[in-house]
C-alpha cells in the first residue's frame, strides 16, 4: 500500500517539478536575450581563428584597399578592427558615433561598405563623419568570404593577419568598452 | 449571440460587401503571400538542365542566414540570391557537391546546412525519434505486461468459496 501511496505522490510531484524547472529555464534564457548574454540568432563565425580571405577592393574616393594592406597594417602597427557597414543601413547609422569615438581614442579602424555607391556614401560620411583610415567597396562577394549575413559585423584583424574576434550587429557603449576593447588590448 | 457572429462574418472582407467584388481582396492576399512566390529569376537559372537540377539540390541544403527557415532557393533575401550564383558558378566550374557544401561550410559554420552532420553534439537531435519510439514501445509493453499479470491473477479459497457459493444459488 506504502507502494501504492509513494507512486500517486510521484505522479502528482514529478509534473509540478518538471513545471518549475521549465519555466525556470526558460526565465533565464528570456531574461538572457533581453540583457544581450544570449542571442538565439547567433550562429558564430567560423572564419574567427583563421586567416583573413583574400580580397582586393575599390575606393569611392581614391583607392581603396587589398586583404594584404590591412594585412601589413595590421603587422606593422598592431591590430586592425574591420568593420562592414552600408550607408543605407540604420543600424550603421546608430553605430557612426561609437566608431567615431573608437577613431578619436586611436583604434585602427578601416571600413568596408557593402553593396554601397559612392554617393550615398560620400553623404553618409558628410553626415556621420568618417571614422575609417581607409575604406573599400564591396559589391557582396567578399563580404560572403567573411560569413557575413548582415550589416553592420565587426571583426579584429590581429598582427599575423588572423581574425581574432568578430561581432554580428551594431557595436554599442557595451560591447566596446566589455568586449571590443579589451580584446584588442589582449593581442 | 448567433445574431452577432453573422453579422460579424457578413462584415468580413471576402464575403464582399453587396455589389461588390471581392476580386480586390483576394488580389491583396496574393500580394501578401509575396514570398512564397520566391522562385529564382529563370535568368539565374544554368543553361544545363542537369546541372541546375544539381546546384538546386544543394540550395535546397544550404540555409538562408537571413530567413534562417528557409534554404537559399526558397528565401527571396538579398544574401540567398548571392549565395545562389555562387553554388551555380561551382557547379558551373565542375565543383562536386561536397566541394560546394564545404565552400559554403567554411564561411558560414555547420548552421549553413539544413541538415546537420551526425556528431557529439548533433546526436541527440537525429536519435530523439528513435529514442522516443523506443520509450514508447516499453512504456506500451510494461503496461501490457502488467494488465496482463493482473488479469492471471488466480482466485483465493475465499473467492473461490464466493463463487462457488454463486453459481449453486438458482
Amino acid at each position: 500500500m506504502s507502494n501504492e501511496i509513494m507512486r500517486r505522490r510521484l505522479i502528482t510531484t514529478v509534473p509540478l517539478v518538471a513545471l518549475g524547472a521549465g519555466s525556470i529555464g526558460f526565465y533565464t534564457m528570456l531574461n538572457r536575450m533581453e540583457t544581450g548574454k544570449f542571442d538565439p540568432h547567433d550562429i558564430g563565425n567560423p572564419t574567427v581563428g583563421k586567416r583573413l580571405p583574400d580580397f582586393s577592393l575599390p575606393g569611392f574616393d581614391g583607392p581603396g584597399f587589398t586583404s594584404a594592406e590591412l594585412v601589413a597594417e595590421a603587422a606593422k602597427n598592431g591590430p586592425v578592427v574591420l568593420n562592414f557597414f552600408a550607408s543605407w543601413c540604420i543600424p550603421c547609422a546608430n553605430e557612426a558615433p561609437v566608431m567615431l569615438a573608437l577613431a578619436k581614442d586611436n583604434v585602427r579602424l578601416w571600413g568596408i561598405s557593402y553593396k554601397d555607391h559612392p554617393t550615398p556614401l560620400r553623404s553618409f560620411f558628410a553626415q556621420g563623419g568618417n571614422p575609417f583610415a581607409r575604406v573599400g567597396m564591396d559589391s557582396g562577394r567578399t563580404a560572403i568570404d567573411f560569413g557575413l549575413f548582415g550589416v553592420p559585423e565587426t571583426f579584429i584583424v590581429d598582427r599575423h593577419g588572423m581574425i581574432a574576434w568578430h561581432l554580428a550587429g551594431p557595436l554599442d557603449a557595451d560591447a566596446v568598452n566589455q568586449n571590443l576593447l579589451p580584446k584588442l588590448a589582449s593581442l | 449571440m448567433k445574431r452577432f457572429l453573422v453579422k460579424r462574418s457578413k462584415g468580413f472582407a471576402l464575403s464582399g460587401v453587396k455589389g461588390q467584388s471581392p476580386l480586390p481582396f483576394l488580389l491583396l492576399f496574393l500580394f501578401m503571400c509575396g514570398p512564397a512566390f520566391a522562385v529564382s529569376d529563370p535568368r539565374e537559372m544554368l543553361h544545363d538542365p542537369l546541372m541546375e537540377a544539381r546546384a538546386e539540390k544543394i540550395g535546397s541544403q544550404l540555409r538562408c542566414l537571413v530567413c534562417q527557415n528557409q534554404s537559399i532557393e526558397d528565401s527571396d533575401a538579398e544574401l540567398a540570391h548571392d549565395l545562389r550564383t555562387i553554388v551555380r558558378e561551382r557547379v558551373k566550374a565542375g565543383d562536386s557537391d561536397d566541394a560546394v557544401m564545404a565552400w559554403m561550410e567554411n564561411r558560414y559554420g555547420s548552421f549553413v546546412r539544413l541538415k546537420p552532420h551526425f556528431t557529439a553534439s548533433t546526436f541527440l537531435l537525429w536519435t530523439a525519434p528513435l529514442i522516443t519510439l523506443l520509450a514508447g514501445f516499453t512504456i506500451a509493453f510494461i503496461a501490457r505486461r502488467r494488465s496482463n499479470a493482473k488479469l492471471a491473477t488466480p482466485l483465493d479459497s475465499t473467492e473461490e468459496a464466493q463463487l462457488a457459493q454463486l453459481l449453486r444459488e438458482p
